[in-house]
């Protein structure tokens, strides 16, 4: 029950969820980054587990075009993730950062970079221990959606928070 | 990791050796590269005689190199009244004046007695009459384009009065696989898509190749060891090192003119990224920057005095110029958008850029003081300008809205005759070789 409400706040995890279903067995081994690891169903797992953490909490924010100001929206989610990682210690995260395609490569690295440290530094804020975060800039080089206009664009300009082993 | 890039190779030229005459001060035929649209000059490339038609192979790659510079017309073989069957004997010029041919190349080509490849070639320049270069090449059979491509070089320097192009190589980013996980390797291959060859495997990503100015060497952005970082490799070896020992990523990569320093970006704790220069030798590292902002792509002028580099310092991406030692910092790009990829021309005068603006990128060049922008090319998504090592041409990649994937371009620096290049798969991150040895 508490885990539809969960779903609901969370659209990323609706459309995979939606995808899943859709496409059967098809070519879903091509799904990156931590996504990859929703469960079957979508429920929000067992507390404390990485699947409570993806889709329960929300692995990932988004950014403005050229920006790596924290949203509103994503304050939200890193306050969310900060909590669960405060309570959940024996993780160790890596910050990804990413860019979408309308920059050239090389800014977009340090873009990419900029938005992960951005995120990390909110984390740090909220209490969680500098030391159990590690950050990764991937530019524009692992885009979530390939589509050639701003539906796509804006799902790939995100910091995705990995959740590196731990008790899960 | 050896065969074609090896040093040993030995060409012998002798330029000149057996010209029939001496040359007037100057001759008729010729092209000025520096007028604003250039008629292609009609000239006739005749079948190198061979006993193997090695010949017939070689000249035909001397053909499609002029032609592909958009400088030269070569004229249908059909058309020929002449038949050359002793390329050393003077030609019946009349025949040659007569289809419009106003320069004209003959050809042997054969073993020595040693096994090797022996090229001769004359240029003549058919309404003067007379013969304007003649020399001849040895190596090794295999390099047999090479042979080819620095006669191409020579015809083209002879009658332009500019420096070739035709004898270098490109590296690029090989990429196949879906775009979100597409696979990415190190790809090299000559100037005209001839001889592809991979030079990693691509379980990591790699990016942004750039050539040694001075060695078989290439410098480049790898994540193989998790953390991105810069990497050099040598391309007759295949040994790789990793440049300097930094604490975060380091990006954005580029030789300095003598090849003894790589320039780059190194990322700071703070999410920012400032420029560095490595000494190879020495391996001191000395810091260029120190904004609170993004420095990066950094590229020297080709004497090293000073360098051209992207920053967000002023709010968005704009190109700047600084001393090699990091001293006053100028902002040259004021138009209307955002300024990334400064390249810095071989011959000094111009900075290559990419342009964002109204929705599209442009490939265009300013002067070094950001006067005199002119934008070559206009698309959905392109960048990445390389120059030719004469400073006339430049490579750039372009992926079209809905094309799947980006394929290199190359455009004349008038910005006129662009070519695609082709090659296996997507390509991207091209990078000009200078004139090989």
């Amino acid at each position: 029950m508490r885990s539809i409400a969960a779903i609901a706040r969370n659209p990323v995890s609706i459309a995979l969820v939606a995808a899943l279903a859709l496409a059967g067995c098809a070519n879903q081994k091509t799904v990156p980054n931590s996504a990859a690891d929703l469960g079957l169903g979508g429920a929000g797992g067992p507390p404390g587990s990485q699947q409570e953490f993806t889709v329960s909490i929300g692995d990932r924010i988004f950014f403005d075009t050229d920006s790596s100001l924290i949203r509103a929206d994503a304050q939200g989610i890193l306050s969310r993730q900060a909590q669960w990682l405060n309570k959940y210690t024996s993780y160790t995260i890596t910050v990804e950062g990413h860019a979408d395609e309308r920059g050239t490569r090389e800014y977009n690295l340090a873009l990419g970079a900029r938005r992960a440290a951005a995120a990390r530094d909110f984390l740090v804020a909220r209490g969680v221990a500098g030391n159990r975060i590690r950050t990764i800039s991937y530019g524009k080089e692992r885009p979530v959606a390939t589509c050639d206009d701003i539906s796509c664009w804006s799902q790939n300009r995100r910091a995705v928070t990995v959740l590196n082993g731990g008790n899960s | 990791m050896q065969s074609f890039l090896k040093a040993t190779f030995m060409i012998a030229a002798m330029a000149a050796g057996f010209a029939m005459a001496t040359l007037p001060a100057r001759a008729l035929v010729e092209i000025d590269i520096n007028k604003g649209v250039v008629e292609p000059l009609p000239i006739a490339i005749t079948e190198f005689i061979s006993a193997d038609g090695k010949g017939a192979e070689i000249s035909s790659v001397i053909e499609a190199d002029l032609r592909r510079s958009g400088l030269f017309a070569p004229i249908e073989k059909g058309a020929f009244i002449e038949k050359i069957s002793n390329p050393d004997a003077a030609p019946r010029f009349q025949d040659w004046t007569v289809i419009n041919a106003q320069a004209l190349v003959t050809g042997k080509v054969s073993e020595t007695p040693d096994g090797r490849l022996r090229a001769e070639y004359r240029l003549w320049d058919t309404y003067a009459g007379q013969q304007l270069v003649g020399e001849q090449f040895f190596s090794s059979k295999d390099k047999w384009r090479r042979i080819a491509h620095i006669i191409a070089d020579s015809i083209y320097q002879r009658l332009t009065g500019e420096g070739g192009y035709f004898d270098t190589r490109i590296v690029y980013v090989d990429e196949s696989g879906p775009r979100n996980n597409r696979v990415k390797r190190l790809a090299i291959m000559d100037q005209d898509g001839a001889n592809q060859r991979f030079l990693t495997d691509g379980r990591s990503i790699v990016l942004t190749p750039r050539f040694s100015p001075t060695r078989q060497e290439i410098t480049y952005m790898s994540y193989e060891s998790g953390q991105p970082q810069v990497y050099l490799l040598q391309l007759e070896t295949g040994q790789r090192e990793l440049v300097g020992n930094f604490p975060g990523m380091t990006f954005a990569p580029r030789f300095s003119p003598n090849g003894q320093k790589v320039i780059m970006s190194l990322l700071r704790d703070d999410g920012n990224s400032n420029i560095f220069a490595m000494d190879l030798r020495s391996r001191n590292t000395t810091r260029l920057t120190t904004s609170n902002a993004i420095d990066t792509s950094p590229s020297y002028s080709p004497d090293g005095s000073q360098i051209v580099f992207t920053s967000d310092r002023g709010g968005r991406a704009q190109i700047y110029v600084m001393g090699a030692d990091g001293s006053n910092p100028q902002r040259i790009s004021f138009g209307d958008g955002t300024y990334s990829t400064p390249v810095w021309s071989p011959r000094g005068d111009l900075v290559a850029f990419t342009k964002q603006t109204g929705g599209e990128f442009q490939i265009g060049v300013m002067r070094t003081d950001g006067s005199g922008e002119r934008i070559l090319s206009s698309g959905f998504l392109q960048e990445g300008p390389t120059w030719a090592p004469n400073g006339r041409v430049i490579m750039f990649f372009r992926q079209p809205a809905g094309s799947g994937g980006p394929q290199l371009y190359s455009i004349d620096l008038t910005g006129r005759n662009e070519q695609k290049i082709p090659t296996a798969n997507f390509g991207s991150d091209p990078a000009w070789s200078p004139l090989l040895e």
